[in-house]
């Protein structure tokens, strides 16, 4: 099919919208009525038509927007995107993956055409024709990770793997759930998910990396995460926190509706095949809590999930102070009737909201 | 002088051990003010006759006392920034199989193991030890700037004037814990500073 790119804003008048399309199509992360961290990982190896898993890298209504929101962060604050000096290869290697999938995934969009190391590049919704050597540095306007990933939906971070573990040593970071890539940079996996609470308890991070750790080529894996955002704001970086964490205090029972944004992260892991590096694209999907609510069983679940969610958890992902108006506004679409398993939509099996 | 234990923390914050002579052809001991008698616990003529002692007092008096130990080499530099670039060439020259020893404030070990890791060294391979003052190197999340000898939580970013608390998370990279906004949700309601352990 073909998409409609909206013209919308992530920041000051928010103009940012999901169609119905969208809405349908929205990765809800939560496949029972409760919710507690896992390593929840699954095959990344396509999904039901149409659905945000079925192509490599999604692209959607929002992608052209999505880009230039990108460039404006990146005009702001070129920390954002940075790539220590033996991660190149790995971004070649990243180049390759998404130009070769996105023009096989949407050859209407997208098209590669490769004559050796001499390489011609056309991205349609957003206007570039390129014509470059594979592997030369000098022949691109950026770095090869810089340039894909100013084209690309969704954080990457691109992980050198040596001692048995693996490193944030590359990354273009500027939708993220509040955590600095200028920060992490160079640390571990343990190190950059140090602040994470309840998770290494449980083990989660252990079982998570021996699994990464193993992730072949041709054979990706995917999960979900999740959080709150006030506004549709994509970059929620600490660097900006002093300007949006004001926005939180913005909620009042009449707009929550509109203005409180359930945030999913569908996070993918791809092995690079010349560096031997993992690729972490993370993409960030919105979706305003009044849209989610007009599908009876999110509704139902999404109250039941937030009332019981521990309070470690709605403190580390920002939410503490706003969950009574939250658990207010929700509660008015938990009508008690169960739920049926999965994450699915489930619109003609599911019983419509009891008034 | 007894030694501080800092409480239990997250993964990415460091720990630091007690220094211990290790068999070595050279020894590159770096340390500032009271890091001295960490030096001076593992000191023995053999081990000395080795060693390369670079020490900022930062207003501590054991200068004396380490130069009497007479090392193969002994630096006495004003302050870090003004030692670095021997530090550099010092690590810049070394064999392999030198073995390093950092002791006295976070900021100094910090940096001074910035420097090992950049001349190839694994930051796994460094021996340090804490001594004296528990301040630390802040790096302010917003404005990047870096306040060093931070001794209360919250504190004033010296280069933004934000009003930020200390937090846990480390980078080695930059040698800095990390600063955040505290009223950023609340603006003006700052709670009193207190020391960073009370």
């Amino acid at each position: 099919m073909t998409i409609q790119f909206n013209d919308e804003t992530f920041r000051e008048d928010y103009s940012f919208r999901n169609s119905q399309r969208a809405i349908d199509r929205f990765p809800f992360p939560f496949d029972k009525d409760s919710y507690m961290y896992a390593v929840n990982m699954e095959q990344h190896r396509g999904g039901p038509a149409d659905s945000v898993y079925e192509k490599r890298f999604d692209v959607d209504e929002h992608y052209v927007s999505e880009m230039r929101d990108r460039a404006m962060v990146l005009a702001d604050d070129p920390l954002r995107c940075q790539s220590l000096p033996h991660m190149t290869l790995a971004g070649w290697d990243l180049l390759e993956l998404i130009m070769v999938s996105k023009s096989e995934d949407y050859p209407d969009l997208f098209e590669l055409h490769r004559d050796g190391d001499e390489w011609h590049w056309v991205n349609k919704p957003m206007g570039i024709d390129d014509t470059f050597t594979f592997m030369d540095e000098t022949t691109l306007p950026y770095g090869p990770m810089e340039y894909i990933t100013r084209q690309t939906q969704g954080d990457f971070c691109v992980l050198d793997q040596r001692d048995d573990n693996l490193w944030m040593d590359a990354g273009m970071v500027t939708t993220q759930a509040d955590w600095s890539l200028d920060f992490d940079i160079g640390m571990n996996f343990f190190e950059w998910h140090a602040p994470v609470p309840l998770a290494h308890e449980k083990g989660i991070f252990v079982r998570a990396l021996k699994f990464l750790l193993n992730i072949q080529q041709g054979a990706p894996a995917r999960r979900l995460n999740w959080t709150m955002t006030v506004n549709p704001l994509l970059d929620t970086s600490p660097e900006n926190y002093h300007k949006w964490g004001i926005q939180k205090t913005t909620l009042t029972p009449e707009n929550i509706g509109a203005k409180q944004h359930l945030r999913v992260e569908l996070q993918t892991f791809f092995r690079l095949p010349r560096s031997n590096a993992l690729v972490f694209p993370i993409r960030c999907y919105l979706i305003a809590f009044q849209d989610i609510v007009s599908v009876p069983k999110w509704g139902r679940r999404l109250h039941r999930v937030i009332r019981d969610l521990p309070e470690e958890l709605a403190t580390y992902k920002g939410f503490i102070d706003n969950r009574p108006m939250m658990l207010d506004f929700l509660s008015a679409y938990d009508d008690g009737l169960p739920t049926s398993n999965g994450v699915w939509p489930e619109k003609d099996s599911e019983p419509p909201l009891k008034t | 002088m007894s030694k501080f234990e800092f409480p239990p923390s997250i993964k990415s914050r460091p720990v630091y051990g007690t220094l211990e002579a290790r068999p070595g052809k050279a020894h590159l001991m770096i340390a500032d003010a009271a890091g001295a008698e960490a030096i001076l616990d593992i000191a023995t003529p053999e081990l000395m006759a080795r060693s390369h002692i670079i020490y900022i007092p930062r207003g501590a008096t054991h200068g004396e006392a380490l130069r009497g130990l007479t090392p193969a080499q002994y630096y006495e530099g004003p302050s870090y920034a003004a030692s670095v670039t021997r530090i550099q060439r010092v690590l810049q020259d070394a064999h392999m199989g030198l073995q390093v020893y950092l002791t006295g404030t976070e900021g100094l070990m910090g940096q001074a193991q910035n420097e090992a890791m950049q001349a190839g060294i694994p930051h796994t391979a460094i021996q340090t030890e804490h001594r004296g003052s528990v301040a630390r190197r802040m790096q302010c999340v917003h404005c990047k700037g870096i306040t060093e000898d931070v001794e209360t939580d919250p504190f004033v970013c010296s280069h933004c004037g934000l009003n930020l608390f200390v937090r846990d998370h480390y980078s080695r990279r930059l040698a800095a814990y990390q600063g955040v906004c505290i009223d950023a949700e609340d603006p003006g309601n700052v709670p009193q500073a207190k020391g960073i352990y009370e």
